[in-house]
């Protein structure tokens, strides 16, 4: 086992289609789709469950449902009713996704200051005003945590995408174990974890320009 | 003026609150609601801007049924100042200031600079207007709170503890400085608070709760004092209530002997005592001087602080029991 793979310029010539590069925006793409859609989904209804209390067990079980979930096995069972392509990958990533998005965005809500809110209402905001400007700005910290978890668990799983033929940096993983190329093994590891962490400080950026600092340290 | 017409508030489960309220809140002046903890002073206060809703009977601002108003609009129209402030901690002091006016349409800029100006009134500088709430301290984050109660300039202020998370000492200076806004704006005031003295010290009219949420007493403080209506306002006002009265009675009318037997300097004040006192003082002022003074003797000086009369235990004394007959 060696790095030579991962060393080797011709594998990130992005002319190359098999290409790192190419790989890693593959594999970007799957996860940023399985990101949008599940946010989609889960937003609306973590906050809604958590605004009105109503149905709090399922953003309660979600989250345990979803953590005992096989995404492998899923996306199996996905291709058996679908057939290949990337319908079924982003099916899979998707409901991987939607758990800890659905319940931080219940938590935050949950967590609000009650006391502000009432001051806000108090003050002459509309529902949607509260909101807007008082609710979701105070939330946003617990709702962001759950997002880069979600992500960070996408990019590690987006690799099954190779397991149904798709590409994304799974095909470093696979095609290296069918040829018994360890290096290529290794290099595929490596990169998928270089770019959880990578995605990962963008979001801590993100975060930091968008949550106000009085919530810092809170 | 904020009228309640025999309002009623029981709450889903089954307890009232507010139990057949009448009362009228002045305009102009501070109302000053007080009782034992759960005896409805919240609910009552929280009925006038629509936060609850009465179960029966109607409350008017100056003859108009707030349950027809429109609910966002009227609140705008209301200062409010909640318990423990309720600052938005994701805003600036600043921006947590303007914001009715900016609910009320105002641009943000103009917003803020009137902002600034209110911050100073309420004795904070400019330093603070960057900060967030968690960055403040309790009295500091009091005084943002009644700044951005008042920024729209409601004719109607609500306001439940406004001072009650605070030390002693700083929770008497709020409210000197409190008494002494109201004198410059005037606002129509309806305060919570648990504390008669507080109630005693800032209000025009005291609304006195039993609980179960019956109004005990409806009255100025002075008559709060003299004559309590019952039994248990008497308890509740407490039992110093006799001394504390005396801080409604001016100095004015009491008699003085002439100035001898004490050390003056060449323009006629008093050298080395503790205590005097001007016509302008209160009885109660006086009172205390003489317990203090070791001579049991206060001193009445002039405008120029010069002593012009003596009082001792005796006059004192003699002077309240003339008073009483
Ligand atoms: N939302 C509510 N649901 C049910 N009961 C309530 C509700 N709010 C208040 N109560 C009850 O109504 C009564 C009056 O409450 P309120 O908050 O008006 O009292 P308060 O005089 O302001 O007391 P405190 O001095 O402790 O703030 C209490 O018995 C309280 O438990
Ligand atoms: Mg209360």
């Amino acid at each position: 086992m060696n790095f030579s793979y991962l060393t080797d310029p011709a594998h990130w010539d992005p002319s190359n289609p098999g290409s790192i590069p190419n790989l890693i925006l593959s594999h970007l793409g799957y996860t940023a789709l399985a990101l949008l859609i599940g946010a989609v989904i889960a937003l609306p209804v973590g906050l809604y469950i958590g605004h009105t209390g109503k149905g709090s067990f399922i953003a309660i079980n979600a989250g345990n449902a979803g953590r005992s979930l096989p995404t492998l096995g899923l996306l199996m069972l996905m291709v058996t009713l679908l057939g290949l392509g990337l319908l079924p990958v982003l099916i899979a990533l998707t409901v991987l996704v939607i758990p800890p998005i659905l319940t931080s965005a219940y938590a935050g809500m949950r967590n609000l200051d009650h006391r502000v809110v009432d001051a806000a209402r108090g003050m002459g905001m509309r529902p949607w005003q509260v909101l807007s400007r008082v609710e979701l700005p105070m939330a946003l910290p617990i709702m962001l945590s759950g997002f880069r978890n979600a992500a960070l668990q996408v990019v590690a799983t987006a690799t099954v995408a190779a397991a149904v033929g798709l590409g994304g940096l799974g095909r470093l993983l696979i095609d290296g174990l069918a040829v018994n190329d360890y290096s290529r093994v290794l290099a595929g590891a490596i990169v998928v974890a270089a770019l959880a962490v990578l995605v990962d400080l963008f979001l801590a950026l993100i975060q930091r320009l968008i949550v106000s600092p009085g919530l810092k340290g809170s | 003026m904020i009228t309640f017409e025999d309002v009623v508030k029981v709450y889903p489960g089954g307890t009232t609150a507010v139990d057949h309220l009448n009362l009228e809140l002045p305009t102009g002046k501070i109302t000053v609601l007080v009782g034992p903890s759960g005896c409805g002073k919240t609910t009552s206060l929280r009925m006038i801007n629509r936060m609850v809703t009465p179960t029966s009977g109607r409350i008017l601002v100056d003859g108009a049924d707030v349950s027809q108003q429109n609910e966002a609009r009227l609140r705008r129209s209301i200062g409010y100042v909640i318990q423990h402030a309720g600052l938005f901690p994701h805003r600036t002091v600043l921006d947590n200031v303007a914001t009715v006016p900016v609910l009320l349409g105002q641009t943000r800029r103009a917003a803020r600079e009137a902002a600034l100006g209110l911050l100073e009134r309420v004795g904070l500088s400019a330093e603070f207007a960057k900060r967030y709430p968690a960055q403040l301290s309790g009295g500091q984050q009091q005084r943002v709170g009644v700044a951005r109660a008042l920024a729209a300039d409601p004719p109607i202020m609500l306001m439940d503890e406004p001072f009650s998370a605070v030390d002693p000492v700083v929770r008497a200076q709020l409210q000197a400085e409190f008494l002494r806004l109201q004198q410059d704006l005037g606002k129509t005031i309806a305060m919570v608070t648990h504390d008669i003295d507080e109630a005693i010290k800032l209000g025009d009219h005291v609304a006195v709760f039993r609980t179960g949420g019956r109004l005990a007493q409806f009255a100025t403080p002075r008559e709060l004092l003299a004559e309590p209506a019952d039994d248990f306002v008497a308890s509740f006002v407490g039992r110093d209530r006799g001394l504390r009265s005396l801080s409604f009675d001016s100095a004015a009318e009491l008699p003085v002997r002439p100035v001898d037997g004490i050390d003056l300097d060449d323009s006629g004040r008093p050298l080395g005592l503790p205590g005097v006192f001007t016509k302008d003082d209160s009885l109660r002022v006086v009172t205390d001087l003489v317990i203090s003074s070791p001579g049991g003797i206060a001193v009445r000086v002039g405008p120029d602080g010069a002593a012009d009369g003596l009082v001792s235990h005796h006059d004192l004394a003699d002077y309240l029991a003339s008073r009483r007959s």
